[in-house]
């Protein structure tokens, strides 16, 4: 349900850079979505087509790049990506782990015509 | 012919910056703020409940209190003679910075020392929002199980202590605390964990202890 309010968001910040750059129509939006974000790229699809209606960005493609959510072994220092079960590094099995990398959230860029 | 423009910005960060102005605003009138998340059910209203009656006499306690419909958990707190604020999110899974923003002017805000928010119930969503609050606290309870960092490992990152409540009935649910524990490490390594019971007390002690150490070191 929380898609909603995140697409809000992003058509704001989509509208106020299309504006500065004098544009007609927004024709793409590239997003950068970590793993641990826990966003769902067809729910935020599903309301931008609503809450886009009657802007400069209606009928917009979305294109999610998705990164992995990955852990850091403190150990040996080899990184790995998020399995579910445990945090065990598969190199020295090392439970000392932090996490580096898949909460990105960002409106990378826009393509306007 | 298009053009890509770059933008680079965090899709949240309309929230973050009302957040930052609601921070701004609890400062101002001197108040340190805890935003209670947990799932629902795991004892949100009743670690606050026992928390303002263990703190009342000394300190001037207010909430705010987010829940998807009813008034049933403000009620209970406004029982305990604080001022209570609920907001119905109407449907949303997580209170938002706009939602406190609009709550705080309902408290009488000079005249509190200590606001204790409680977050909708929900183990996914309100991580992402950040309120403004000074302290980010989760409760975990026995009966979810203690596998639950290991997939909601979103919740366990940002916060700033973890409750695991109903640990009088840990033999009932064969929960590992240390695999529970191990979980939780490498999210959020060192993060204050109070092991408690708001049921018998056991533990509360130490939760109240921490949370008077942290009001005091912000307030110094």
């Amino acid at each position: 349900m929380h898609e909603l309010s995140i697409t809000q968001s992003l058509l704001d910040i989509a509208l106020r850079h299309a504006e500065q750059a004098n544009a007609q129509r927004i024709a793409r939006l590239n997003l950068l979505i970590g793993e641990l974000s826990s966003v769902m790229d067809e729910s935020v699809q599903f309301y931008w087509d609503i809450v886009s209606q009657d802007t400069i960005a209606q009928g917009s493609e979305l294109h999610f790049e998705r990164v992995p959510g990955s852990l850091r072994c403190l150990g040996c220092g080899h990184v790995f990506p998020l399995n579910g079960r445990d945090y065990a590094c598969p190199m020295c099995a090392c439970k000392q782990v932090i996490a580096a990398g898949g909460d990105e959230f960002r409106l990378e860029s826009i393509e306007i015509e | 012919m298009t053009i890509r423009v770059p933008v680079v910005e965090q899709i949240l960060s309309a929230n973050d910056q009302l957040a930052a102005a609601n921070r701004k605003q609890l400062d101002a009138a001197g108040i340190f703020a805890i935003n209670i998340m947990a799932s629902p059910g795991a004892g949100k209203t009743s670690l606050i409940t026992r928390t303002i009656e263990a703190l009342k006499e000394e300190l001037r306690i207010g909430a705010v209190d987010g829940d998807i419909a009813t008034t049933l958990d403000a009620d209970r707190i406004a029982a305990l003679g604080v001022p209570a604020v609920q907001i119905n999110t109407g449907g949303t899974c997580h209170l938002d910075a706009p939602m406190l923003q609009s709550a705080l002017p309902q408290l009488p805000l000079t005249e509190l020392d200590l606001l204790i928010i409680e977050n909708v119930g929900n183990l996914v969503c309100p991580a992402s929002f950040k309120l403004g609050a000074h302290r980010s606290v989760l409760i975990a309870s026995v009966p979810e199980g203690d596998d639950k960092p290991y997939k909601y490992p979103v919740m366990y990152r940002g916060v700033d202590a973890l409750v695991l409540n109903k640990i009088d009935v840990l033999e009932a649910f064969d929960f590992d605390v240390d695999y529970f524990r191990q979980g939780v490490e490498p999210l959020n390594p060192g993060l204050a964990f109070f092991p408690l019971s708001c049921k018998t007390g056991q533990g509360l002690e130490q939760w109240l202890a921490w949370l008077r150490n942290e009001l005091e070191k912000h307030t110094l």
